[in-house]
């Protein structure tokens, strides 16, 4: 139909059903980078509802959670396991500073796979994260 | 019989003459026998579980040098489809090698942008079921038909609060003509059957609603179900898609005929 979004890829409709059925926070994006779904877990992390946030390109969701390396100095989205995992095509975790859309600051831990659906066609990513102290390995 | 008594096949005729089938379920065979034309056969697989490959194997024109065959169906993420189907043909499965059939048989993965075949328009989408699955539309002269015989649209999430782009196989369903789709569970069997694929009634008529399909062919009857069972879910069908017209659910049958023009 014009104008609506286009199907998405089921890996991603499946990422987004298990994702409803997790307590972990799960944050889904699309090949593009671009920000299609987080649950209710991320929702508690994140400080704001998928609904009221909606979907966002990756300059978008980059800039309005504020991420920052453990030294608190900007993170860029080459050196986020969500960057990694989208850009290099290649699992990556690590630990952030992350300020929600509530205005908490939290230290996350960070899981970040891509979403291959054959050996060379990247449909997107999947990152689970939970908060973590620094103590945490 | 009313109902059922072959795995899934269906014979699709476009306007050119050309011949398409999909699926390649036992009812295969019968077809196989029956064909009046030496036009190119394609098989559109949805996908290789054993009730949609079975008839494969014995399928004439498999074993007539002349014959072309092109079949199509789904990669898994790592394996070609010629590989995949090559087990099913082969011991201990089957005695002879897929290697050492005599007709000239092509295997395609799908495509994932839609192609043209036999004059008339194809498109196939993963959809959800165990394993690599295929839905097929087919669109021709403005008229168009959908087929996902093996579906589970949702798991755990209500239909009803998706976007349509989030609902697996909307988008080759929607606006057709006739809809062919998976309708083996009652709605009392299907909560202890959640994740095996299948959908029940509630769902093949939401689905279908969801995607402004205007006719449901439900398919894919449960084995164990009789021809009076069958009719218990058609009439349930009916009485969710909420009004009586003509176009209302119907279930496929052996030897049912649809034209589409």
């Amino acid at each position: 139909m014009e104008g609506r979004p286009p199907q998405k890829h089921l890996a991603l409709i499946i990422a987004r059903e298990l994702a409803t059925q997790l307590a972990t926070a799960m944050f889904i994006a699309d090949a593009q980078g671009r920000l299609v779904f987080y649950n209710e877990a991320a929702e508690e992390i994140l400080g704001k509802t998928f609904a009221e946030a909606g979907t966002m390109a990756a300059e978008g969701w980059t800039s309005q959670f504020r991420l920052e390396e453990l030294d608190g100095t900007p993170m860029s989205l080459e050196r986020m396991p969500a960057g990694i995992a989208l850009m290099e095509q290649r699992p990556a975790h690590g630990k952030l500073w992350m300020t929600g859309l509530d205005g908490q600051r939290r230290l996350l831990a960070v899981t970040a796979v891509p979403l291959f659906a054959s050996e060379t066609e990247v449909v997107g990513m999947i990152a689970l994260f939970w908060q973590s102290t620094p103590d945490d390995p | 019989m009313r109902f059922g008594g072959n795995t899934p096949c269906v014979e699709v005729r476009t306007p050119n003459g050309g011949l398409l089938i999909l699926d390649a379920g036992t009812g295969l065979r019968q077809l196989g026998e029956q064909l009046d034309t030496d036009c190119p056969v394609h098989l559109l697989v949805t996908h290789l579980h054993l009730d949609h490959v079975e008839g494969l194997r014995f399928f004439a024109p498999f074993w007539h040098p002349e014959r072309e065959l092109h079949i199509w169906g789904p990669p898994s993420p790592v394996h070609t489809l010629e590989e995949r189907i090559t087990r099913a043909f082969s011991p201990p499965l089957f005695p002879i090698e897929i290697s050492d059939t005599p007709a000239k048989v092509t295997f395609h993965d799908v495509p994932r942008e839609p192609w043209e075949l036999e004059g008339v328009r194809i498109e196939a989408q993963t959809v959800s079921h165990p394993g690599p699955t295929l839905g097929y539309r087919i669109s021709s002269n403005g008229t168009s038909m959908a087929y996902i015989p093996d579906h589970e649209p949702v798991l755990g999430i209500e239909l009803a609060d998706l976007e349509p782009e989030w609902i697996s196989g909307h988008a080759l369903a929607e606006d057709v003509d006739v809809l062919l789709h998976d309708c083996q569970f009652s709605e009392g069997e299907y909560p202890s059957r959640v994740g095996w694929g299948h959908s029940s009634v509630a769902h093949a008529v939401a689905f279908a609603r969801r995607a402004d399909a205007r006719r449901l062919v439900m398919f894919h009857h449960d084995p164990n179900r009789s021809d009076d069972g069958v009719d218990v879910l058609v009439e349930r069908a009916q009485e969710l898609w909420g009004d009586s017209s003509e176009d209302a659910p119907v279930a496929a049958s052996e030897g049912m005929t649809l034209e589409l023009s």
